[in-house]
């Protein structure tokens, strides 16, 4: 991909990060950070894409950690998200 | 599959991620936001089977290997989820971010291997940039999970030297990053995922127990940053969006967490390094304190017009939400007024005390905040301090030099009485002594907080 595709995708994305969350009260505190703590999972994406190109017996392995790893962080982290929010249901602001 | 689907399919899942967050900062949208996240992540994993890169074909190589993995992720993942009690929430997330971090690291790794002298400048840096931040996320996330989980000492581990040694070993991952960049090969790349992993350690340990959710955040934004750099050598997008949201996001963040606690995120990260190590209090243990019993506090509540219970730690670690819940409703049947009032930060993350409360269902508007609570304690008869030491302690206001100084607390002292239930004359997470717990106004109750809740209960319906 052009490098300055790269860098404005970079851009854009840094702008509505910072956008998105700068008006969250210190209640949601712990539910966002364990949010986003699951999104950054998708690593996992990652992981698989190098366990395909994976040529040796220690790509595979070192890959195959690194999707144990990212499923772990990825499902774990949602559903410990779940939970915690499930503890806010039926609750009117 | 083609590349331009494969790609859209990739932005949608980006926009998921978009709208996962603005959901999450919302009371109301928090758990469908959280909810689309999961979506986005599943879908985005689920495409990858069905698109075969320039140098693959469908389907994918290894798949067996690929398919178990994510099995045995699963079948550690969701149970540790599942069953986790909400006093261990903090450091569970703490874990999986490490992990998570861990991950980044490996796929760098392992795409380095491959691509060999064939790497571009350009990719050799990103790989480089994620190894590094990678593995500091994971080896620090590690020491916070055992900090957390009060594996280790929950003080800032200083120790002689410390600065110079930490300052040392960035100085050297630096170095060797440029060796890396420079020279290529699989040795000074390993030379830097181990001399990460020590900077990582060195970097969290002297940060203080009740600073400790600033640092989980903060590394969550590093790991954010290292999927995209992953994002860049892989040359996926989805990577590149999902990895800038998580960093960009998650450093706003830490900064509000920071406030909340009132402290400034240098402060923080630093502070210890400059931090005195606390002199042991030696006549903690014989300075009279006034303790009472389940019926002196029922006695002194009957008659309260006012109380304020403030929750901490203490009473998440008992699981007494439920119980607390049944003696404010108890005074409010006997007409005195009840407010909660909830630090920020009390509790192991910010928000704890809203979570546990809400599971025991009290009324959203029993819960008052910081600065809503703390100029009506000069009104209130009783304050209930229940398994809270730091976000209470006055040293925050009038010790200059101590660790938590300059965090606002709740103004308890204020009060005309106060009772603090605690398991024992241990000092709070951050290590310091609480003035308070001396002041003859205060009175202590001894023992576990659900135990004790439950013996005043009983002691104020038989009034």
């Amino acid at each position: 991909m052009e490098p300055i595709a790269i860098v404005s995708i970079f851009v854009l994305a840094v702008f509505v990060g910072f956008e998105v969350v700068s008006k969250v009260s210190s209640t949601l505190h712990t539910p966002l950070m364990s949010g986003a703590n699951a999104i950054h999972g998708v690593i996992l994406v990652g992981a698989i894409i190098v366990a395909d190109h994976a040529s040796t017996n220690l790509e595979l392995g070192l890959a195959v950690a690194a999707i144990v790893l990212a499923t772990i962080n990825m499902v774990g982290g949602f559903v410990v998200t779940d939970r915690m929010l499930e503890m806010f249901k039926g609750k009117k602001k | 599959m083609s590349r331009g689907l494969y790609d859209l399919i990739g932005l949608a899942a980006g926009v998921a991620f978009i709208l996962a967050l603005k959901g999450l900062s919302h009371p109301r949208t928090a758990r469908r936001g959280n909810l689309i996240g999961a979506f986005g992540a599943t879908l985005a994993t689920l495409v990858v089977f069905f698109y075969a890169s320039p140098e693959s074909t469908l389907p994918l190589n290894n798949l067996g290997w690929i398919l178990g993995a994510i099995f045995v992720g699963l079948a550690i993942g969701v149970p540790a989820a599942r069953k986790v009690q909400m006093t261990q929430m903090p450091q569970l997330v703490a874990l999986f971010n490490g992990v998570g971090g861990g991950a980044a690291a490996l796929v760098a790794i392992v795409e380095y291997l491959r691509l060999g002298d064939e790497a571009t400048t350009a990719e050799v840096i990103f790989t480089v940039f994620t190894v590094i931040v990678g593995c500091v996320s994971f080896s620090g996330s590690i020491i916070t999970f055992m900090k957390l989980q009060e594996l280790m000492t929950t003080r800032p581990v200083i120790f002689p030297a410390g600065r110079f040694i930490i300052a040392a070993t960035l100085v050297s991952v630096i170095g060797v990053g440029g060796w890396v960049v420079s020279a290529l090969g699989t040795t000074p790349l390993l030379v830097l995922a181990g001399l990460s992993l020590l900077f990582g350690v060195l970097f969290v340990l002297p940060v203080g127990g009740a600073d400790v959710p600033i640092v989980i955040s903060l590394l969550n934004a590093f790991t954010g940053l290292t999927v995209a750099a992953s994002g860049y050598v892989l040359d996926s997008v989805l990577l590149i969006i999902a990895g800038t949201l998580v960093g960009a996001s998650g450093t706003i963040l830490t900064r509000l967490m920071a406030e909340a606690m009132g402290r400034s995120l240098f402060g923080t990260l630093f502070g210890a390094f400059t931090a005195k190590p606390q002199a042991a209090s030696d006549s903690a243990e014989e300075r009279p304190v006034r303790s009472g019993s389940p019926d002196d506090v029922a006695i002194l509540l009957n008659y309260a017009r006012r109380v304020v219970i403030v929750p901490g730690f203490g009473l998440a670690v008992a699981q007494a939400q439920h119980t607390v819940r049944e003696l404010a409703d108890l005074m409010i049947s006997k007409g005195i007024d009840v407010a909660y009032g909830i630090h920020p930060v009390a509790g192991r993350m910010p928000g704890h005390m809203n979570v546990l409360l809400a599971e025991a269902n009290v009324p959203y508007d029993q819960l008052e905040e910081m600065d809503e609570i703390n100029p009506t304690f000069s009104q209130t008869d009783v304050a209930i301090v229940i398994g809270a030491n730091d976000v209470v302690n006055p040293a925050a206001e009038n010790t200059p030099g101590c660790p938590i100084y300059g965090m606002p607390i709740l103004q308890v002292a204020n009060a005309a009485n106060v009772i603090f239930l605690k398991r024992s004359m241990r000092p709070g997470f951050a290590g310091i002594e609480n003035e308070l717990l001396y002041d003859p106004k205060t009175m202590l109750l001894f023992g576990d907080a659900k135990a004790s809740l439950t013996k005043v209960v009983s002691a104020l319906k038989a009034l």
